[in-house]
C-alpha cells in the first residue's frame, strides 16, 4: 500500500512539473492557436540562467531558499526578453502564412536556441547546488520532498492565478477576445499585437518558474533538456484539451499518473512483457484513446470547433 | 505538355542544386602528398587521421573528449618530429560529428576515406561505429574505437576493426561476478536505459549475477535522456534489493543516486564504465557515496604516465578528462605505433603491424586478440568515496587465463545481445569466437 | 504544339543524361562522400514524396510519418539479414514492405479520422513513437527486432546477383557502390515522382485537395472522405516503406535510433520549406535539407577561416545553428515554401480575412 501512495506522490509531482510547462503552452495557443515548439527551448534558457546565478551565490552564505529566488528573479526577465523576441522575430510575421509555416520557424528556433545555449554553457551536464533544505514528510509510509510539495502547489497556484487573469482582468478580456477573433478584437479597439506580446511574456515567465523548478528537483540542467520536455508537456495540454488552463493541468497531472503507474504496475500486469519501457507507450495509448473518445481532450469543450 | 514541362521543373532543379551546392562547399583539400609511399627525397609528409564521435546532441561532452584525447596525442606525435619511412611526419586530425545517427556516422566514413585519411579513431558509440566499420573495412582503412563496446562490432570478421576497451560481455561479466562474489549481493535489481551499451552491460551482468547465484528481483528501464526515475525505484524499493544495477550513462546514473537516496532506498548501486565519471560525483551530490563502477583499464595514478597524461590533458583543453579521453589517448598512439613499426603510413602495411600491438598506454598494456578486441583488458573496480573513485581492485590484467577459458567459452555462447543469431555462427566473425580466450578478465572471479 | 513535344523531349533527354553523368560529376568533383550525400537525399525524396501525399495533399499534418520508413526498413532488416536466417531477394522485400507499410498506415489513420490539425499531430507523433519504442524493445520475451543492438550484416540489393554493395567493374572502370545504389535510388525516386504527379490529377488527389481545403464541403460534394483520408495515409505510407527498405539494404545495418521523431520532423520540415503540395517544391526542399547540413559541414571551418583567419566556433555547432537560421529565414521570406503552388501563391497574395488557423471547420 505504501508502494502505492509512493507511487501515486511520485505521479502527481512529475505530472506537475508537466503541467507547469504545459500551461505556458496553452496559454500560448489558446490565445493564437499556435503550437510554441520552442516553448520548451525558453524553460531549458530558464533553468540555465537561473543555475548561473544560483552558483555564483551557492557559497555566499545566502539562504539557499533566497539564493534560488534570485536565481528566478534573474531568470524570469531572460525569458521574458526572449519571449518577446521569438514572437517578434519569428511568428508575427507569420501570423497570415498557411498554418505549418510558423510550426517550422518554431524548430527552427529551437534548433538555434539549442546550439546557442551549448555554445554559451557548453556540452556537459550542470548540477543543481545542493542548497535547498531536503527535509519532507511522510504520507502512509511514502515519502514527499518539501520542495516536490511546493512544486504541486505552485502548479495549482499558478493555474488558478492565470484563470483569474484571464477571466477576471481587463487584460484577461482583450486576450479572451482576441482568441475569439483578432479582427474584431481590433476593431473594438483591442491592441492586437500588444496582447499577443503579453501572452508570451507571461508564458515566457512561465517557463522560467518551470525551468527553475524542474532543474532544482532533478538537480539537473544542460542544453539539451527542453526538447523531450516540450514534448511531454506538449501531449499533456493536449491530454487535457489544448488551449484550456484546467485541461493543462489536469493532462499534465494525469500523464504524470499514467507513467508512473503504469511503469509501477503494468510490468506486473502483463508477466514482464509490458514493463517500464513502455512507460511512453502507456501514455501515447492513453491519449490516443482520449483522443478517439473526445477528439479534443477532456476539457476542450470550445476548441473544437476551431482548429 | 503538363508532365513533361513538370519533370524538366524539377530535374532541372534538382541538377542545379547539386550544383550549386558544390560551389558552396570548397572541395576537399587536395590531397596532400599521397602519404603511402612517400618517396625518399621529400622532405615531409602529411598523415591524415580521422576521429569521429558525436560532437552535437546529448552526449556532445563526451564526443568532444574524445576528440581531445586524440589530439593530444597527435600533438605529441608531432612535436617529436617523427620520421617514418623516410620522411618527416606532420599528423593531422580530421575531427567529424556523427551526431550518434548511424546515417551519419556512414557519411561522415565515407568522406573521411574520401579525404584518404591514413586510420581514423572512432566512432565512439556502436550504433555508429557498427555501419561504419564496413566502409573502413572495405577501403582498407585501419580503425581503432576508443569506446565502441558492442561485441559486435569486432566480430564482423573485418581486418581493419580494433577496440581498445574491453568490450560489454567482458565487463558485464566482471561486474556481475564481482556483484555475487565480492559484494555478495542475493537480490539485485537491474535497471538499463535501453542503449545498446546500455543493454548490452545489463544483459550480460545478469547472467553472470544468476550464474553467482543472485537472484534479480526487478528488471526496469528508462531511457538515455530521463531525469525522473521515482516510479521505476519504488517499484525497486517495494523488492528490496542489496544492489541495484545500472546499464548506462551518467547523465543518468548521477540523477538516480539522487532519487535513490530521496526514497530511502539503502542498497547500492552499481554500474559500467558509462558511469565511472567525475561527472557522476558532480550530478549525485553527497548521494554519490559507496557506489561501485567498473572501467575497463588500470586506475591512471598506477600507470606509468598516467598522472601525467591527467595534467597534460588538464593544460591543454582547459577542462577535465569526461570519459574515455584516455582511451582515444591510446587509440591514436597504437595507430602511431603502427606506423612507426610498419616504417610506413600505408593503411596496408599498418593493419600489417596492427595485430603484433603491444603498446604501454596510459589506460593499460594494449595486445589485440584475432577478432581485434583488446586481450586480457584488466577491469578495475571502484567505490565513490569522498567526491572520488576509489580503485578497489582491478580484475585480470596480464595474468594468463588458464582453468576459466571453459568456463568463459560457455559464457559467450549464451550471448544475449546475440540472441537469434545464432545463425551467424557460419560467417568469418564469429569463427574467431572459438579460438580467441575469451576475456580473461573474469577469470578471478569466477574462479573463486 | 509539334516543336513542343519536340523541345520537351531535348529536355527530358538531356536531364536525363544529367542525371545519369552526376555521380560522375559530383564523385571526382567533390569526393565519393558527396555521391553517398546524393544517395541520402534521394531518400528524403522519396519520404518527402511520401509525406507530402498526406500534408501536402490532404492537409493531415503527420508528426510520426518515420515508423513507416522503420517498418520498410525492418522488414527488410528481419527478412534479408542472418538475424532469422532468412534471406529472401530484395525485389520480393521491397513490395512486401511497401504493402506492411500501407497497412500500418491504415492502422494510424482509422482511429484519427476525426482528428484534426493539432490533434492529429500529437496522436501520429504518438504513433511514431509507439512504433520505435516498441523496435526498440521487442528483443524479450521473444527476440523479433534485436532491441538497441540493431540488426547488422543485412544483404545488400543483388542486380542480377551482383550485390550492389561492391565496386561493379566494367571495362576495366570500377564503378563504386554508392554509384551503383544512386542509379537505383533515382529509378525508385522517379517512380514516386511518377506516380505523385498521376496521383495529384486524378481524381483521388482532387479528393484530396478538396479534403484539405474544406472537408464538411467535401464531403457535401459526395466524397467519401473516410476513405480517401485512409488512402492518403496508406498512399503516403507505401513511399516511406519502400525507402525504408532501401535504407536498410544500403546502410546494412538497423537499429531504433535511425527512426526517432527528429527524422520525422525533418522530413516534415522538407515538405513544407519546399513547397506543400506542389511535387517540384517537395523535391527540391528533400534535396535541400538533405544536403545544406552536409555543405554547411565541409563549409564551416574552411569560410571560417576564409573570414576571421581562424576557427571560432566549432563547425559543429555552427552547423546546427545555420540549418535552424536558415529554417527560420526562408518560412519568414517565402512562407509558402521556396517553389509553392501557383494556386497556394494566389491565396497568399491577398491576406485571408482570418487567420488561417481558426474558423474553418
Amino acid at each position: 500500500m505504501d508502494t502505492f501512495i509512493q507511487q501515486i506522490i511520485n505521479g502527481l509531482v512529475l505530472g506537475s512539473i508537466y503541467a507547469l510547462v504545459a500551461l505556458g503552452y496553452t496559454m500560448v495557443y489558446g490565445i493564437l492557436g499556435l503550437i510554441n515548439f520552442a516553448h520548451g527551448e525558453v524553460v531549458m534558457i530558464g533553468a540555465l540562467t537561473a543555475l548561473t546565478v544560483i552558483k555564483l551565490l551557492a557559497n555566499s552564505g545566502l539562504p539557499g531558499v533566497v539564493v534560488v529566488l534570485l536565481g528566478l528573479l534573474a531568470a524570469i526577465p531572460a525569458c521574458m526578453a526572449l519571449g518577446f523576441t521569438i514572437e517578434r522575430v519569428a511568428y508575427r510575421p507569420l501570423r497570415h502564412a498557411p498554418r505549418l509555416a510558423p510550426l517550422i520557424t518554431a524548430i527552427g528556433v529551437s534548433i538555434v536556441l539549442q546550439q546557442l545555449a551549448m555554445i554559451f554553457w557548453g556540452r556537459s551536464y550542470h548540477a543543481f547546488p545542493p542548497i535547498l533544505p531536503t527535509t519532507g514528510r511522510d504520507i502512509g509510509g511514502a515519502h514527499i520532498m518539501d520542495l516536490q510539495i511546493v512544486i504541486v502547489l505552485l502548479a495549482a497556484a499558478i493555474m488558478a492565478g492565470l484563470m483569474l487573469l484571464i477571466n477576471k482582468t481587463r487584460l484577461g478580456r482583450a486576450m479572451r477576445a482576441t482568441a475569439e477573433n483578432p479582427q474584431i478584437a481590433g476593431l473594438m479597439g483591442v491592441n492586437i499585437n500588444t496582447i499577443i506580446s503579453a501572452t508570451f511574456l507571461i508564458g515566457s515567465a512561465l517557463a522560467a518558474v518551470a525551468g527553475v523548478m524542474v532543474s532544482a528537483n532533478y538537480s539537473i540542467a544542460h542544453y539539451h533538456m527542453g526538447f523531450i520536455l516540450g514534448l511531454k508537456a506538449f501531449t499533456a495540454a493536449v491530454l487535457g484539451g489544448i488551449g484550456n488552463l484546467p485541461g493543462a493541468m489536469l493532462g499534465g497531472v494525469l500523464l504524470g499518473l499514467i507513467e508512473s503507474l503504469g511503469a509501477g504496475y503494468v510490468g506486473d500486469l502483463t508477466g514482464g512483457f509490458l514493463g517500464s519501457h513502455y512507460q511512453d507507450v502507456f501514455a501515447f495509448f492513453v491519449l490516443i484513446l482520449v483522443l478517439v473518445f473526445r477528439p479534443s481532450g477532456l476539457m476542450g469543450e470550445k476548441v473544437s470547433e476551431r482548429a | 505538355m503538363r508532365f513533361p514541362a513538370k519533370t524538366l521543373g524539377l530535374a532541372v532543379a534538382s541538377v542545379i542544386f547539386a550544383f550549386g551546392c558544390g560551389k558552396e562547399a570548397p572541395p576537399p583539400p587536395p590531397p596532400k602528398a599521397e602519404a603511402p609511399a612517400a618517396p625518399p627525397p621529400k622532405p615531409s609528409v602529411t598523415v591524415k587521421i580521422g576521429h569521429v564521435a558525436p560532437l552535437t546532441g546529448p552526449q556532445a561532452h563526451l564526443g568532444k573528449d574524445n576528440e581531445n584525447g586524440a589530439r593530444l596525442a597527435i600533438e605529441e606525435a608531432n612535436a617529436k618530429k617523427m620520421e617514418i619511412g623516410g620522411a618527416m611526419v606532420t599528423f593531422d586530425l580530421l575531427g567529424e560529428d556523427d551526431q550518434a545517427d548511424p546515417k551519419q556516422g556512414t557519411t561522415v566514413a565515407q568522406k573521411l576515406i574520401d579525404a584518404k585519411v591514413n586510420g581514423v579513431i572512432g566512432h565512439l558509440n556502436s550504433g555508429t561505429t557498427i555501419p561504419a566499420s564496413k566502409l573502413y573495412a572495405d577501403a582498407g582503412i585501419p580503425q581503432i574505437s576508443p569506446s565502441a563496446t558492442n561485441p559486435k562490432y569486432t566480430q564482423q570478421g573485418f581486418k581493419t576493426a580494433y577496440r581498445v576497451m574491453a568490450n560489454d560481455e567482458q565487463q558485464g561479466k566482471v561486474l556481475g561476478g564481482y556483484a555475487t562474489q565480492q559484494l555478495a549481493a542475493k537480490n539485485i535489481a537491474i535497471v538499463d536505459d535501453r542503449t545498446a551499451y546500455g543493454q548490452g552491460v545489463a544483459d550480460e551482468f545478469e547472467k553472470a549475477a544468476v550464474a553467482g547465484g543472485a537472484k534479480i528481483v526487478a528488471r526496469e528501464f528508462t531511457n538515455d535522456k530521463a531525469t525522473d526515475f521515482a516510479a521505476i525505484l519504488t517499484k525497486i524499493k517495494s523488492k528490496k534489493p542489496d544492489l541495484v544495477m545500472y546499464g548506462g550513462m551518467d547523465a543518468q546514473a548521477g540523477p538516480m543516486a539522487q532519487q535513490l537516496k530521496k526514497l530511502g532506498i539503502k542498497a547500492k548501486m552499481i554500474f559500467a564504465d558509462g558511469g565511472c565519471t567525475t561527472e557522476f560525483h558532480k550530478l549525485a551530490g553527497d548521494a554519490a557515496e559507496g557506489h561501485y563502477c567498473s572501467l575497463p583499464g588500470v586506475p591512471l595514478e598506477k600507470m606509468p604516465g598516467g598522472t601525467a597524461f591527467k595534467e597534460k590533458y588538464a593544460k591543454r583543453f582547459n577542462v577535465d578528462i569526461q570519459l574515455y579521453a584516455p582511451y582515444s589517448y591510446d587509440a591514436a598512439n597504437v595507430m602511431i605505433d603502427a606506423m612507426k613499426r610498419a616504417n610506413s603510413v600505408e593503411p596496408a602495411k599498418v593493419l600489417a603491424e596492427l595485430p603484433k600491438t603491444a603498446f604501454d598506454g596510459v589506460t593499460a598494456k594494449i595486445t589485440f586478440d584475432e577478432k581485434g578486441d583488446v586481450k586480457d583488458g584488466a577491469i578495475t573496480l571502484y567505490q565513490a568515496k569522498g567526491g572520488k573513485w576509489d580503485p578497489l581492485e582491478t580484475i585480470g590484467g596480464a595474468a594468463p587465463a588458464q582453468p576459466a577459458a571453459m568456463d568463459g567459452m560457455a559464457g559467450m555462447g549464451g550471448m544475449a545481445p546475440m540472441g537469434g543469431m545464432s545463425s551467424m555462427g557460419g560467417t568469418a566473425g564469429m569463427g574467431g569466437m572459438s579460438i580467441s580466450p575469451p576475456p580473461a578478465a573474469a577469470a578471478p572471479v569466477e574462479k573463486k | 504544339m509539334k516543336t513542343d513535344k519536340r523541345k520537351a523531349l531535348l529536355g527530358m533527354v538531356l536531364i536525363g543524361v544529367a542525371l545519369a553523368v552526376l555521380p560522375f560529376l559530383v564523385g571526382q568533383g567533390l569526393g565519393n562522400s558527396w555521391v553517398r550525400v546524393l544517395d541520402f537525399a534521394l531518400l528524403y525524396v522519396m519520404l518527402a514524396l511520401g509525406l507530402n501525399i498526406v500534408v501536402g495533399f490532404a492537409g493531415l499534418l503527420d508528426l510520426g510519418y518515420i515508423a513507416f520508413y522503420a517498418v520498410g526498413a525492418y522488414l527488410y532488416a528481419l527478412l534479408a539479414s542472418p538475424h532469422f536466417g532468412i534471406h529472401w531477394p530484395a525485389w520480393a522485400i521491397l513490395p512486401l514492405g511497401a504493402m506492411v507499410a500501407a497497412f500500418f498506415g491504415i492502422l494510424l489513420g482509422a482511429p484519427v479520422l476525426r482528428l484534426r490539425g493539432d490533434y492529429l499531430a500529437i496522436v501520429t507523433l504518438g504513433f511514431g513513437e509507439i512504433i520505435r519504442i516498441f523496435i526498440n524493445n521487442l528483443n524479450a520475451p521473444v527476440n523479433i527486432t534485436n532491441g538497441p543492438q540493431g540488426i547488422s550484416q543485412i544483404d545488400p540489393v543483388r542486380i542480377l546477383n551482383t550485390p550492389l554493395s561492391k565496386p561493379l567493374d566494367i571495362f576495366g572502370l570500377g564503378v563504386p557502390s554508392v554509384y551503383l545504389y544512386y542509379y537505383l535510388f533515382l529509378l525508385l525516386a522517379l517512380l514516386v515522382v511518377f506516380v505523385s504527379i498521376r496521383l495529384e490529377d486524378s481524381r483521388i488527389g482532387r479528393a484530396w485537395v478538396a479534403i484539405r481545403e474544406d472537408e464538411i464541403a467535401a464531403k457535401a460534394c459526395g466524397i467519401d472522405t473516410r476513405n480517401v483520408k485512409l488512402l492518403a495515409f496508406a498512399m503516403g505510407a507505401t513511399f516511406g516503406g519502400i525507402a525504408g527498405g532501401l535504407f536498410a539494404a544500403f546502410q546494412e545495418f538497423v537499429s531504433p535510433e535511425s527512426f526517432g521523431l527528429m527524422e520525422s520532423i525533418m522530413v516534415l520540415c522538407m515538405v513544407v520549406l519546399g513547397g506543400m503540395g506542389h511535387i517540384p517544391g517537395v523535391i527540391l526542399g528533400g534535396l535541400l535539407l538533405a544536403i545544406l547540413p552536409e555543405a554547411l559541414r565541409h563549409g564551416a571551418v574552411p569560410m571560417q577561416q576564409a573570414a576571421f583567419g581562424k576557427v571560432l566556433l566549432d563547425p559543429e555547432s555552427l552547423r546546427m545553428l545555420l540549418f535552424g537560421l536558415a529554417l527560420i529565414a526562408v518560412m519568414l521570406y517565402r512562407p509558402a515554401g521556396l517553389w509553392p503552388e501557383a494556386r497556394r501563391k494566389r491565396e497568399l497574395a491577398r491576406p485571408s480575412p482570418q487567420p488561417p488557423s481558426r474558423g474553418r471547420g
